[in-house]
């Protein structure tokens, strides 16, 4: 509203003197430049990386990064993705897509059902320690998984888990972000029809999967959205947990690239290390464009 | 048959306020009950415990021939239609209505034939696969009595079930739901705190204040013999005029010094009472002798009546009268027949 009214007044004062004369709104302006500058910021370096990953490493290591394309484009990107590396050189690009989409699916998956599942026993069930339940969970934000990386690490180790999924997901899936939405979600469900449902002999279990979870779903894919970029982008755990390079994630193999200038004196493969940054790149960008509409939708259908 | 028998039923929230004071009452097979009283006064909260939704403090509660006090809500063959309809909103109408007999076992052509059937009754039929956000308010609501219909109970609860419809709609449905619920033949709890609801549609009337019964009367008793002051001003609207008066224990009842009114029959009783008379009851006098002096302040004009809103004796007084009265003058002069006064205890309103 503030906008029409600062566009329209000056435009009915001008109009009298000089009907063909348009004035220049400076504050559009202002707030168009401000955007463009905002976008700039973000998209250029994700262009120079896409450019630089089309040259040669040599090119890269002499010149810096590139403005322009080069002729290496298909070759790094195809290196990056399919080419053996690494130490033991068993572990290539799709590998490590592999095993990103993995924990970042299984991550996502995991907190989800987790905290799914807690909220609804804190909000549904007579527990006689429910909010004290709650507030402990809540606590733990203060303790992410940085704090107490080492008894982390303790426990997965003398379980034997280091090197498998499982190691690499459940320790970092209980989630009290997740709790927290999905409690505020669940409280907001009309009392009627938790009622309704009692009525029509739906139980705990039922309710919960025929009644709850579809009303959740549009939590469920912003939560999915999130925990998955969380995920996706994890880096210190996994290398901690993955010692075999079987289990490297995307995130791990970049640096794992540029290692070797430290370990062998070579040249280290820029423009496959800025390929594989820009494969990195894309899985959430696409999780987000996807889940973004079907999030919209589910928002504007709004059936409650 | 579905008798539904409350003994002592009676109602305690853990923090110490009764709900509901002790009632037993019983409800034939094939009845209309509406139970309606103003806010807070816990006819939800009686209606939630006959649906198994809140537990019973004390008492027994039956439904048939069965105690149902520890039976759960699903098990009561019972089916409640809820104010806001409580919808199921991602499902279809059609799953909507069946997810009860899906969650009994029943086979999924069963429970097809019977939505249909039920959809076919309540002019559902093209709507069976929209979604209810699709849906009209009205339609909503036929969905939730469809969702009740289905599963043939033995009682129907409904839980101010009009209230988010607009007064059209509203008539409308109020008459579906009565017609619907005789063709059934199935006994029905329902509450409201519309008193036009409630006069027309129950067989019955609960006049539930501050968790206690006032009074079980059919509309008419209820209308004509309100059996305390509670009941004669919640009941009517404009409501019953109230006035303090006092009888001298005879045939007479004073509202002033120099204005006695008779009375039908004798009263025993001496003392202050309260007056009541219903404004429809009132006369306009032509003239001649007697009748009482009323001071005429505002008319309001509602088309098939008027309400005259003045003083009589000192105390605001309200009248209708037919449409086709003449026009007014400041002072008026009443007629107060005498079969139309009701004397209720000055203390505890109980009618005399």
């Amino acid at each position: 509203m503030a906008d029409i009214t600062e566009t329209s007044a000056p435009a009915t004062r001008a109009t009298p003197a000089a009907p063909t004369r348009r004035r220049i709104n400076w504050g559009v302006i202002g707030d168009h430049a401000i955007l463009i500058a905002g976008s700039l910021f973000m998209l250029v370096p994700v262009c120079m990386v896409f450019m630089t990953a089309s040259h040669d490493p040599v090119t890269i290591h002499r010149e810096g990064l590139q403005w322009w394309f080069g002729e290496e484009l298909e070759a790094n990107f195809s290196a990056a993705l399919f080419e053996r590396g690494g130490f033991t050189d068993t572990v290539d690009g799709m590998r490590m897509l592999t095993n990103s989409l993995i924990l970042g699916v299984g991550f996502a998956i995991g907190k989800i059902i987790i905290s799914m599942m807690a909220a609804y026993a804190i909000v549904y069930f007579r527990l006689k320690f429910a909010t004290l339940a709650f507030w402990v969970i809540f606590t733990t934000l203060l303790l992410p998984l940085e704090v107490r990386i080492l008894p982390s690490y303790e426990v997965i180790q003398s379980m034997g888990l280091t090197n498998t999924y499982t190691g690499l997901i459940v320790p970092l899936i209980a989630s009290a972000t997740g709790t927290f939405f999905f409690r505020q979600f669940f409280r907001s469900v009309p009392e009627e029809l938790i009622e309704a449902a009692r009525i029509d002999g739906a139980g705990p279990l039922k309710f919960f999967i025929d009644i709850l979870v579809p009303l959740s779903r549009t939590m469920i894919a912003a939560i999915f959205i999130i925990m998955f970029v969380f995920g996706w982008n994890q880096y210190l755990w996994p290398t901690l947990i993955t010692t075999e390079e079987g289990f490297f994630t995307l995130v791990r193999g970049i640096r794992q690239i540029v290692q070797v200038i430290a370990d062998g004196n070579a040249i280290p493969e820029y423009g496959q290390a800025m390929a594989l940054a820009i494969i990195a790149m894309l899985p959430p960008v696409l999780i987000v464009v996807f889940f973004q509409n079907w999030f919209v939708k589910g928002l504007t259908e709004s059936d409650k | 048959m579905a008798r539904v028998t409350l003994e002592d039923v009676r109602k305690v929230y853990p923090n110490g306020f009764e709900a509901v004071y002790p009632c037993s009452f019983t409800v034939n097979h094939g009845e209309l009950i509406v139970l309606v009283g103003p806010s807070g006064c816990g006819k939800s909260t009686l209606l939630r415990m006959v649906a198994g939704l809140e537990s019973i403090t004390e008492g027994e509660m039956s439904i048939g021939d069965r105690v149902v006090n520890d039976v759960d809500p699903a098990d009561r063959n019972i089916a409640m239609v809820f104010q806001n309809y409580a919808l199921y909103p991602h499902m279809t109408v059609a799953n909507n209505m069946g997810y009860g007999l899906k969650n009994r076992g029943m086979a999924k052509a069963e429970i097809e034939q019977k939505v249909n059937d039920a959809a076919k009754m309540l002019n559902l039929s093209d709507y069976l696969e929209r979604r209810p956000s699709q849906l009209s308010g009205g339609q909503r609501q036929r969905v939730a009595m469809g969702r009740a219909i289905v599963r043939e109970p033995d009682l129907f609860l409904f839980d101010e079930p009009l209230s988010n419809l607009d007064a059209k709609l509203r008539n409308q449905m109020r008459i579906e739901i009565r017609s619907l619920q005789r063709r059934l033949d199935t006994t029905a709890l329902y509450v409201t705190h519309d008193q036009v609801e409630a006069m027309t549609m129950a067989d019955r009337i609960f006049v539930m204040n501050a968790g206690r019964i006032e009074q079980i009367g059919t509309p008419s008793e209820i209308y004509h013999h309100p059996q305390s002051t509670f009941v004669a001003s919640f009941m009517g609207a404009p409501p019953m005029n109230l006035l303090p008066a006092r009888t001298t224990g005879n045939t007479h009842v004073e509202l002033a010094d120099d204005l006695a009114l008779p009375l039908v029959s004798h009263v025993d009783y001496a003392g202050p009472v309260q007056l009541g008379i219903r404004p429809e009851d009132v006369r306009l006098k032509d003239g001649g002798d007697g009748g009482t002096p009323f001071k005429l302040d505002i008319v309001e004009e509602l088309g098939a009546t008027r309400l005259l809103h003045g003083q009589l004796a000192g105390h605001a007084f309200t009248v209708a009268i037919p449409h086709e009265e003449r026009s007014f003058d400041d002072t008026l002069t009443l007629d107060l027949p005498q079969d139309a006064l009701h004397l209720f205890d000055h203390e505890t309103g109980r009618r005399l």
